[in-house]
């Protein structure tokens, strides 16, 4: 029995799919698996945003969503996040086409719309504290605090990313495995954008509303 | 500002005799290994062939490796919990004090579900599943590593926590109001916490690996109907740990918030809802223990077919049932707390889907049979666990389908009947699976079998020993008796417990042969030394030396049909392939990213349950650093040439000839 | 050649020979940017205006939410219904169907709960949640 093993070799041609072709190359065996974590961290955000909507009435006679919530201050923190997805698309392009510059004009104002969200998002926390609507006030705060703050503690991890990528590119150019952890890193900013559209309405616009 | 936060020379519990004799036992245990290595001389061997290593075969052996050290570390739990309630009868108190006896049980349960049944399962698959797809790795090998020097992570927090502290008293699902900081105030729920977050972490990476490879990775041919049922199996269960892993994740967290920060996620006051965590517990615990039993499924299919000599019987009923398994799992968690006051409706509903979810392993098991049916059965240690599998999980399948009706669940919640039912399905299915996948697959690892007779020894101590350990219970469940009692009135219970604690024996019997079978293996090694496919076997792992060369294959296989190997072996006979030349082969580097990894958990671990928090920032610190250092590697690749493999497979033909 | 026959990396530029008259790339996201800001106003706007029915309120907001994150998968993420997207889609189905379970079975479960378990209590001292 011969121990190398070669089970007939079948020409490519007679393939029927991509099911049947091997593995498939690596920048898509990154990206799918990055892809699956995407996707776990959405199921986490889902097991926060259900704490939050049985909690949200909870308020223990404390401040309620429509008492705290201002809505300029997070239209505002969506047009810069919005905005960040965009640019951090153009990004993308600049990459595709090796465009150093391009790619480094893009990161950066990905970065500060980023931050700039962050900034709104502090503030909005620290004057809420001021005022005594702390996380530890009621368990609707907690809910609170813990569904946007996550979504801010994301945010935050990702423009680290972002400013590694970018030493990254500084030191190792446009490499292969550069190139698919930007890739990765444009999944995540996008994903973060999409949860941001549900915390959004759910949290603040159906907190103000309903 | 205190630098070692809450820790002081205290938490040694130097007032408890029985923990300080398992410390001393356990210090003693770990002194005895690290001198032997010592002795040997091996660390560099180790650190570069193993504890390095991101090769799924030896990734997966450590797993395995960890899951039957913690099995001799809950057992001894077990078997602990068995004394006492043997004597503890009609106003006696027995020897453990009911502190102790409420950590006990405690880490029990969490010990046997999270660093033993999880490891083991988890180990076997990352075997098995890159071998039998006919590939040379997991998708992404050092985040393989990664996972599993975080789940070791979590099982050394759980073990310091006999030693320093103490474990949570709270059972393996932490219920609130009781896990929360005013009536746990102590260290053993952050034991608990932490040991559970890190290891979760490492769960649900591998979870991603796993279905990576899977979808993206097989070899040349392998659509979906033509893989082994194992990877079918693997695939279930991985998509379960992406979906489940991440509430658990957030629901301990959220009880981590409450404890560090005062949140009111489920405190009594301020608007906390304990229920609230009941419900999101079970989201992740119910496809948890499907996590568990589908690779043991995959295992019995695998074995049942190989020693049947024929291929599995309705392979695609078999993957229908899996992925309806994996689907409804997540529709049924409720039925773990039918008691805890829902309507009607709702327990009516998921009351029904719990029936329902039975089905798929009824097709299952009416597979496995008429697979053996016609087919000329060999009798090995792997069948036995096969056929005591399948006797045995029928019978806790069935008390489970009986727990799935409301009002039975509300006679029978959170009595030893319910106790018996689980270790019935979990033992009988998930146990047995990993022993027989241990067994079928240990040759294929190392080169040589185990000793079949004390196999066959093992074998009948644990089958008997279960029955009698775990019948008794049933029982007793419908005499009265609830879970978790330190000491009970009722004498007419106690005759049953002592049978129960007879059975518990009888398992360690069953332990001590696979201990002994394991010693006298090694010994006779050179005598039970096997070829490539020492069980006349199907899949793509049985194509490939024993051991496997690092890269698996020397060529990537081309696949033209389902039990690959199995068609190929018939082609062989009819046609010889033609001799090819060798070509190099690109392999990942070792790397000690996991490993490093894993030692920045166990800083951040331990020094945030004793509230160090400086020592805290510098784990998270080195943590970070660490990935830093994994980013920016240059060359995390290297070839093997190709005339390294002419001359292993030279060697292999030589052996095969002689 | 191969990668025609594999599937397409999640987020990735569907490949030219694919697409010889799709518009260029940053006019897709441009139109993406302008659907969404768009869609968010109309968010904006239907929180805050008082020309619709209260009860629709909720529904339209969702509604409009699902939109915007469909705009980010079509637009940004580049998710299509082509034969090289499928593992894609089915991956993406599988968590929305997990999504879906967890945050509706706990809200209709806890809710339940709550109904059944929580002592009424008078509305000075309420607590909880109650509907």
């Amino acid at each position: 029995m011969n121990v190398a093993t070669t089970i007939d070799g079948v020409p490519l041609e007679a393939l029927a799919s991509a099911s049947e072709a091997g593995p498939a190359p690596k920048r898509i065996v990154v990206a799918y698996g990055f892809w699956i974590f995407l996707l776990s961290d959405i199921v986490m955000f889902a097991a926060l945003f259900a704490s939050y909507a049985v909690l949200v009435h909870a308020t223990a006679g404390g401040p309620t969503g429509a008492q705290l919530f201002n809505q300029t201050t997070v239209a505002i923190e969506t047009v810069c996040l919005l905005v960040s997805s965009y640019t951090c698309g153009l990004m993308s392009l600049a990459i595709n086409s090796r465009n150093r510059f391009g790619t480094y004009l893009g990161a950066l104002i990905t970065f500060a719309l980023g931050a700039a969200f962050l900034t709104l998002e502090l503030r909005e926390f620290a004057d809420m504290i001021a005022h005594g609507a702390t996380p530890q006030r009621s368990a609707f705060l907690s809910a609170f605090f813990t569904l946007v703050g996550c979504h801010g503690l994301h945010v935050t991890l990702g423009l680290i990313w972002l400013v590694v990528m970018m030493v990254q590119v500084a030191v190792m150019g446009f490499a292969t495995s550069v190139q698919h952890r930007l890739l990765c890193f444009s999944l995540f900013w996008h994903a973060l954008d999409i949860v941001w559209v549900g915390v959004f309405t759910v949290v603040y616009l159906m907190g103000v509303s309903l | 500002m205190n630098l070692l936060g809450k820790l002081d020379w205290s938490a040694i519990p130097l007032h408890q005799p029985i923990i300080m004799g398992a410390t001393a036992f356990m210090a003693l245990v770990v002194v005895a290994v690290l001198g032997f290595i010592t002795m040997k001389g091996a660390w560099l061997y180790l650190w570069r062939e193993w504890l390095t290593s991101v090769d799924h075969k030896r990734i997966g052996v450590m797993y395995c490796i960890l899951a039957l050290v913690m099995l001799l570390r809950g057992f001894s739990d077990a078997i602990m919990m068995r004394a006492q309630q043997a004597v503890a009868a009609g106003g006696a108190q027995g020897y453990l004090p009911p502190e102790h006896f409420d950590q006990i049980f405690s880490a029990h349960g969490t010990i046997m579900i999270f660093f033993m049944a999880m490891p083991f399962v988890v180990g076997l698959m990352n075997f098995a599943v890159p071998l039998q797809l006919g590939i040379r790795d997991v998708a992404f090998p050092t985040l393989n590593s990664v996972s599993f020097w975080l789940t070791a992570a979590g099982a050394l927090l759980i073990n310091v926590s006999l030693a320093i502290g103490e474990f949570s008293k709270a059972g393996w699902w932490g219920y609130p109001p009781l896990s929360e900081l005013q009536y746990s105030p102590g260290v053993g729920v952050d034991y608990y916490l932490w040991s559970l977050q890190i290891s979760g972490l490492g769960t649900l990476l591998s979870g991603i690996n796993f279905v990576t490879t899977i979808l993206k990775m097989r070899a040349r041919g392998m659509g979906y109907m033509r893989m082994p049922v194992f990877c079918w199996t693997a695939l279930a269960t991985n998509l379960l740990i992406v979906a489940a892993f991440p509430v658990l994740t957030a629901v301990l967290a959220m009880l981590l918030l409450d404890r560090y920060l005062g949140f009111h996620f489920f405190t009594n006051d301020a608007g906390g809802n304990q229920m609230l965590y009941a419900n999101l517990f079970w989201v992740w615990g119910h496809p948890e223990v499907y996590i568990l039993v589908l690779p043991a499924f995959g295992v019995f299919s695998e074995v049942i077919a190989t020693f049947s000599g024929k291929p599995l019987f309705g392979y695609r009923s078999m993957v229908v049932a899996t992925m309806a398994i994996c689907v409804l799992s997540f529709f049924v968690w409720l039925h773990h707390f039918f008691t805890m006051g829902a309507s009607a409706n709702v327990n009516g509903f998921f009351g029904i889907m719990s029936m329902i979810i039975a089905l798929p392993t009824g097709v299952k098991i009416y597979n496995w049979l008429f697979t053996m049916y016609g087919g000329r059965v060999r009798f090995t240690v792997p069948v036995l666990w096969t056929i005591g599998f399948m006797v045995t999980f029928v019978i806790g399948g069935m008390t489970g389908v009986l727990h799935a009706v409301p009002p039975v669940s509300f006679q029978l919640h959170n009595s030893v009947f319910l106790i018996a039912h689980f270790h019935n399905v979990i033992i009988g299915g998930v146990v047995f699976g990993a022993m027989a996948g241990y067994t079928y697959w240990f040759p294929k690892a190392f080169g040589f079998a185990l000793d079949e007779r004390w196999g066959k020894a093992s074998f009948w101590c644990w089958l008997v020993g279960f029955y009698l350990a775990f019948m008794p219970l049933y029982l007793v469940g419908l005499m009265g008796m609830t879970r978790r009692l330190h000491h009970y009135d009722n004498p007419a219970w106690q005759p049953w417990l002592i049978v129960a604690m007879i059975g518990a024996v009888v398992i360690l019997g069953g332990i001590v042969c696979q201990i002994v079978q394991l010693v006298v293996s090694i010994r006779a090694r050179d005598k039970l030394r096997v070829a490539a496919d020492p069980w006349n076997g199907r899949t793509l792992e049985w194509a490939t030396a024993s051991p496997p060369p690092a890269w698996n294959f020397a060529f990537a296989p081309n696949v033209t049909g389902t039990d690959a190997f199995w068609t190929s072996k018939r082609r062989e006979q009819d046609k010889p392939e033609p001799a090819r030349a060798y070509e190099p082969i690109e392999m990942p580097k070792n790397s000690a990213t996991g490993f490093v990894s894993a030692f920045f958990a166990v800083v951040i671990g331990f020094s945030m349950i004793w509230h160090i928090w400086w020592l805290a920032s510098v784990g998270v610190f080195g943590a970070f650093v660490t990935l830093l250092a994994f980013a920016f590697r240059r060359h995390p690749e290297f070839e093997v040439p190709a005339e390294q493999i002419a001359q292993f497979e030279r060697a292999q033909q030589a052996g095969a000839a002689a | 050649m191969t990668d025609v026959l594999h599937d397409r990396a999640p987020g990735d530029i569907p490949s030219e020979e694919m697409e010889a008259s799709a518009p260029s790339q940053a006019l897709i996201y441009t139109l993406g940017l302008l659907v969404a800001l768009i869609l968010t106003a109309t968010s904006f706007w239907v929180a805050n205006t008082s020309l619709l029915w209260p009860g629709g309120v909720g529904l339209g907001l969702a509604v409009l939410a699902i939109a915007q994150m469909g705009i980010h998968l079509v637009f940004f993420l580049h998710i299509t219904t082509g034969s090289d997207s499928t593992n894609n889609i089915l991956a993406l189905a599988f968590g929305l169907l997990i999504v879906l379970v967890v945050v509706a079975g706990t809200m209709w479960i806890v809710t339940d709960l709550n109904d059944n378990m929580l002592m009424p209590s008078s509305n000075a001292m309420n607590m909880r949640m109650q509907r």
